[in-house]
């Protein structure tokens, strides 16, 4: 016999891995294994128990019960705080996902975001405002800056057909530069050399909220984070310009002829993609940090793009996927105490589930032709039967 | 007079780097991998080199500069490995060559920054978070550094100046004269003529990415042992993407892109001596730093009809597409 036996794990794998439209949901959750995997044969090498390890990342971000707590924390302390760092990032990679509909990226998230948290922290965050003016005002002027700087980069598309990625950059570290200049300037504090912490009135989050007998974060910008994922999914689900959005993202020519005016919705697509970041840059910025620190781009609006691609740029999708990032970010500190090993292996465990849902195509491309052969292995045992 | 012989010192030791790590990012993308990836592998190859300087330095006298040779070495290993990473994902894996150069950076980060705490607290038995290296030593080119003004273009060298100059001199004949070179140019503007032709365009692509690597990783060990005389995670400036800025700008071609990297390290190092003659406060540096971006983004607005990016790049090579 010519063909070979199909191997019964490969057998099992494929059926376990389904077809294209049960691969959106088993590769990220394949890439995601594999580099818990990882990330426990490194636990291993350094003589580390890696199941105590992983617990730890969930005791640290609040889902799971730690031994003892100090006063007036509990795990609902640990969880509110993870939940403030996880605003910013679900808003982050939300923007990046409109505009990978579309087939544009947004890698200048990061820029956006420090932008839209510089303008509203020098306009509104040092203001006397009453916090009920103040708050709604952070995110109105973060939402319309972080907006327009994105326009800008779909109208240079548009124009001048400047590549997005290459443009993004450029202002991605113009902005960097341009913020550190403004924050060392006019506000910084000499103390931690970060710009001035924004009022408690203009402040996203609650901090250090005494709620019955805890002192807890509370991020206000979460129920607006929420409220996005929701317009995002209504958007390309039920709307005609998310319609359209969609199409051009699939295949710009035949958007064309169709008749759909791809130019204006470009600049359209990025300017929401940049809304989003605005508002991003706000629950960041004003919100679980409180203060803006000169001369770095932080890393999250790079790690949206890889949040997207692990949630496949669905809302729903996104949600799970930039939670899971940020338990293992925030879970990390606690882990580093519990096991042992240096938090920045947080850091490497993303990055390796990043890795790896970025060779979803492969996976694809993988599962698709060990099918195949196993279909035509299938079929070449049956004649033989018959013969 | 003083001033402009430090704007020329500074200047040239900043432009060449960057002009290596460029010629490394033109590689890649003249064979149609597009490379974002470029910040991590300098940073990658440095943290190789930087591991290596630091483990052989016992065996040489301490004012011996044969480590730094050695980590300029291992550096180009290194990034050439870290980037045959790039390679496999974008040419083997189809991954996209953006997303995958994002996750290369971040990844390089990450990665480096972890092993770099872990080998100084587990290896070397002192928690921190860098190699320190120290910077290296400078030469000054006798008679020729005596002349008025152009002297300074020889006073005060790094040894890896000259290193690099070397390097970028055979790097451009390889990609210009030679049927490798022409092989990889093609791969980028039309890589059905080159598999017509009998070259498979997949090992091309992969070679050129790991030139790309090593290129890189040079480069980053020579800012690694000019600007800071230590590796750190602080070595992820951005140089790499100032690097892609100044391949754009130079068209991807290494002539017009040193000439490019030329104005960005005189206009950075003629923003730190404008700063200081004029007696701003340090924070007039970074909007000096902002001008090599804004110069690239007018030019593409400017010379956008000029400007061509090879016409393959960034796409997946697919033999049976037409």
């Amino acid at each position: 016999m010519k063909n070979k036996k199909t191997n019964p794990f490969l057998r099992r794998f494929l059926s376990i891995m389904g077809d294209e439209k049960r691969q959106k949901i088993t590769i990220p959750i394949l890439a995601i294994l594999l580099s818990l995997l990882a990330g426990a044969v490194v636990y291993l090498i350094m003589g580390k128990n890696p199941l105590k390890a992983y617990l730890s990342f969930l005791q640290g971000a609040g889902l799971f019960p730690k031994g003892n707590y100090a006063a007036k924390r509990s795990m609902v302390t640990d969880l509110m705080s993870m939940l403030n760092a996880w605003t910013p990032m679900l808003l982050a990679s939300l923007s990046v996902a409109v505009a990978m509909r579309s087939g544009l990226f947004n890698i200048g998230v990061s820029g956006q975001m420090m932008l839209a948290g510089l303008v509203a922290t020098v306009t509104i965050g040092y203001s006397p405002l009453p916090a009920v003016l103040a708050k709604p005002l952070v995110v109105l002027v973060a939402v319309l800056v972080g907006a327009a700087a994105s326009a800008l980069i779909g109208f240079l598309k548009y124009k001048w057909n400047i590549n997005e990625v290459v443009s993004a950059i450029m202002f991605n570290y113009i902005i960097r530069y341009t913020v550190s200049f403004s924050i060392k300037s006019f506000i910084a504090d000499p103390i931690s050399r970060q710009s001035r912490a924004v009022g408690p009135a203009a402040r996203l989050s609650l901090m250090d909220t005494e709620i019955g007998g805890l002192k807890m974060d509370i991020p206000l910008g979460l129920i607006l984070a929420l409220v996005s994922v929701f317009l995002v999914r209504f958007l390309f689900q039920k709307m005609k310009l998310g319609f359209e959005f969609r199409t051009i993202g699939a295949n710009p020519r035949a958007a064309k002829y169709a008749g759909i005016h791809v130019g204006r919705n470009l600049i359209l697509t990025m300017t929401f993609s940049g809304a989003l970041a605005g508002l991003a840059g706000a629950t960041y910025f004003l919100g679980y940090y409180g203060s803006i620190q000169p001369d770095t781009l932080i890393s999250t609006g790079f790690d949206a793009i890889a949040v997207c691609i692990l949630g496949n740029s669905n809302p729903l999708g996104i949600l799970l996927a930039s939670f899971l990032i940020t338990v293992i970010d925030k879970g990390g500190i606690y882990m580093s105490s519990t096991v042992g090993v240096r938090q920045e292996i947080g850091a490497l465990i993303t990055a390796l589930i990043l890795l790896f849902a970025a060779c979803g195509a492969f996976f694809r491309y993988f599962i698709a032709a060990r099918r195949q052969q196993m279909l035509d292995a299938d079929h070449a045992e049956k004649k033989e039967a018959e013969v | 007079m003083n001033t402009i012989n430090t704007l020329i010192i500074d200047g040239l030791s900043f432009t060449l780097p960057l002009f290596i790590m460029a010629i490394g990012g033109i590689y890649s993308e003249r064979s149609g991998v597009t490379n974002l990836a470029i910040e991590g592998l300098q940073g990658f190859g440095a943290f190789f080199g930087a591991l290596a300087a630091t483990l052989l330095s016992g065996f040489f006298a301490a004012s011996s500069q044969i480590p730094m040779y050695l980590a300029m070495l291992f550096a180009m290993l290194g990034g050439m490995l870290y980037a045959m990473l790039h390679a496999v994902l974008c040419v083997k894996f189809k991954a996209d060559q953006v997303i995958s150069g994002v996750v290369i950076n971040l990844l390089a980060v990450a990665l480096t920054t972890f092993l770099t705490s872990q080998l100084n607290a587990s290896v070397f038995g002192a928690p921190s978070n860098k190699f320190v290296l120290g910077t290296s030593l400078r030469f000054s080119i006798p008679g020729l550094s005596k002349i008025p003004v152009l002297g300074a273009f020889f006073t005060n060298l790094y040894p890896f100046e000259l290193v690099i100059l070397a390097v970028a001199a055979f790097a451009w004949y390889v990609l210009y004269k030679t049927p490798f070179g022409m092989h990889l140019r093609a791969c980028g503007d039309n890589p059905h003529a080159v598999d017509a032709a009998g070259v498979e365009v997949g090992k091309v692509r992969f070679a050129a990415v790991m030139i790309s690597g090593a290129l890189s990783g040079l480069g980053g060990i020579c800012f690694a042992y000019s600007i800071s005389g230590q590796f750190s995670p602080a070595i992820y400036m951005g140089y790499g993407y100032l690097a892609i800025a100044a391949l754009i700008f130079g068209n991807w071609q290494i002539m017009p892109t040193f000439f490019a990297c030329l104005i960005f390290g005189f206009a950075r190092s003629a923003g730190f001596a404008l700063t200081q003659a004029l007696d701003l406060s340090a924070a007039f540096s970074d909007l000096f730093m902002t001008l090599p971006y804004i110069i690239t983004l007018l030019l593409l607005v400017f010379f956008s009809k000029s400007n061509h990016a090879p016409r393959a790049l960034g796409e997946i090579y697919d033999k049976g597409k037409r």
